[in-house]
């Protein structure tokens, strides 16, 4: 499973980063963007992060 | 949202755009050239060098993978990969000429359509009839290429009922120019009637492009190629050209040259024989903007680079949709790169919290730079920027920017000191 973000959409919110800090990580400005190539380590992880994601920028791909 | 329209042409870096327009593209000496022509031409002058000729080939998607063409929008993409994903889709399906040139100093494109309307023309409908779409839509922005695009339609609907176009319903789309209107999902977007805005991916247009079917987009000059090498074959595409960037190419040189404008060349030349073809350099080169000004910026022993996708790549740049231009020798290279880094980020689309960003960011610490102010803390920036910016933006645009931070660090580290600040011997320059 890979995780991308969709960087129109992406307001930095931070919450995947705190679900989710093997998958995703924020710049310094905030903003969301996928560790490496966007491998899901932790798919429960990365699942919460995507649903809690109040801008739904993440998806989720098999 | 309002869109920035292009700046590019009040910065010092422009291509002289009328200059180019009325010149004739030039070639490489010892080519036949096969988009080179001395004046446009019409539907009677296309069908005498064979265009809406049948293809000789069998199988077009084979033999444009053995020809190697790559697409000449700027991401050097495998045409044949583009081709068959979209031949392989299921249901309606739409092809895309793509002749908005956003590159600033770029020029091929309009220049193609301007002359060669009908090659481009040929190559659509070639693309449209070989995967299966019976909608094509000609994507363009500058006046004088839709003036020539819809003139050349008009001549083909008057050639009905023997029109190549029969089947295929053949349109013009006209959008503002901009550098992100020529991404292909703000392509697939704008003409689906929203706006010509980047999306994320995936998924890819080739999937769900044009009212969400798969959609082939895919620049005029490739499709121009693709038309020639239909009709004659992959073998003789290859008399030109290296193993790895076979054919010919169209390239658009400006700045310190000669006879700045359009010339059909051999891949595989280098920088300062592309420019001999051109009238020389004018004065000694300071730098090259390589690939367009999405290449960053090289330094001038890249004279002796040779313009193959690889070993540009190599070079730590990219070939991208073949623009070069030569600084003059009293250009600062941390005045241009300022220069271009405030066109960045003036011309970003805004959708990207981090291309606002990063954008402005870089543009910054340049300005730092170039004003003799910036610290070993701008420098150190502008080296992570470089590195961690290329692939977060939806759209290849912050690509561009981090390009120019990271080749300008490396390219020109004589121009900035250790602590960051320029250098005082440079900064009279």
């Amino acid at each position: 499973m890979k995780a991308t973000v969709d960087s129109t959409k992406c307001n930095g919110y931070g919450t995947c980063a705190d679900e989710a800090p093997t998958v995703f990580q924020l710049d310094e400005w905030g903003y969301a963007g996928v560790i490496g190539d966007g491998t899901v380590t932790d798919k429960d992880a990365a699942c919460r992060a995507a649903e809690g994601c109040p801008e739904r920028a993440i998806t989720l791909h098999d | 949202m309002t869109l920035t329209t292009t700046t590019a042409l009040d910065t010092s870096l422009a291509l002289d755009t009328s200059r180019a327009l009325a010149a004739t593209a030039g070639h490489a000496p010892g080519i036949e050239p096969r988009l080179a022509v001395d004046r446009p031409l019409d539907l009677a002058a296309e069908r005498e060098r064979g265009t809406y000729g049948l293809p000789t080939c069998p199988d077009v998607i084979a033999e444009l993978e053995a020809a190697g063409l790559r697409g000449r929008g700027g991401a050097g993409f495998p045409a044949h990969i583009k081709w068959r994903g979209v031949a392989e889709a299921d249901g309606l399906r739409v092809v895309v000429a793509n002749g908005e040139e956003g590159e600033p100093s770029s020029y091929k494109d309009r220049w193609l359509l301007t002359y060669r309307p009908h090659l481009v023309l040929d190559g659509l409908l070639l693309a449209a009839r070989t995967v299966g779409a019976d909608r094509a839509v000609v994507y363009l922005s500058h006046p004088e290429t839709e003036t020539a695009v819809r003139a050349a339609i008009a001549e083909l609907d008057s050639a009905a009922p023997a029109t190549p176009a029969a089947g295929v319903r053949l349109d013009v789309h006209v959008v503002e120019p901009t550098y992100v209107a020529g991404d292909e999902t703000a392509v697939c977007r704008s003409i689906s009637g929203g706006p010509a805005l980047p999306t994320a991916r995936p998924p890819r247009v080739g999937e769900k492009g044009v009212d969400g079917l798969p959609t082939l987009v895919s620049n005029v000059e490739t499709l121009a190629h693709a038309a020639w090498i239909a009709r004659n074959g992959a073998a003789a595409y290859r008399d030109h050209g290296t193993a790895e960037s076979p054919g010919t190419t169209l390239v658009t040189l400006s700045g310190a040259c000669g006879r700045p404008g359009v010339y059909e060349v051999p891949y595989g030349l280098t920088v300062a024989e592309l420019f001999e073809i051109a009238g020389g350099f004018t004065s000694r080169p300071a730098g090259f903007l390589m690939g367009g000004w999405f290449g960053g910026l090289l330094g001038p022993a890249h004279a002796e680079t040779v313009c193959t996708y690889e070993d540009v790549r190599a070079a730590g740049s990219g070939l991208g949709c073949g623009a070069i231009t030569a600084l003059h020798a009293d250009q600062d290279p941390l005045a241009v790169a300022a220069e271009v880094s405030a066109w960045y980020a003036a011309e970003s689309a805004q959708q990207c919290g981090v291309c606002v960003k990063g954008t402005a960011s870089i543009r910054d610490a340049f300005a730092s730079l170039d004003a003799g102010t910036a610290t070993a803390k701008d420098r150190d920036n502008l080296a992570r920027w470089g590195q961690t910016l290329p692939g977060r933006g939806a759209c290849a645009f912050l690509d561009g920017a981090a390009t120019w931070a990271r080749t300008v660090l490396t390219e020109f580290p004589e121009h900035i000191g250790a602590d960051g600040t320029a250098n005082a011997d440079d900064s009279g320059n």
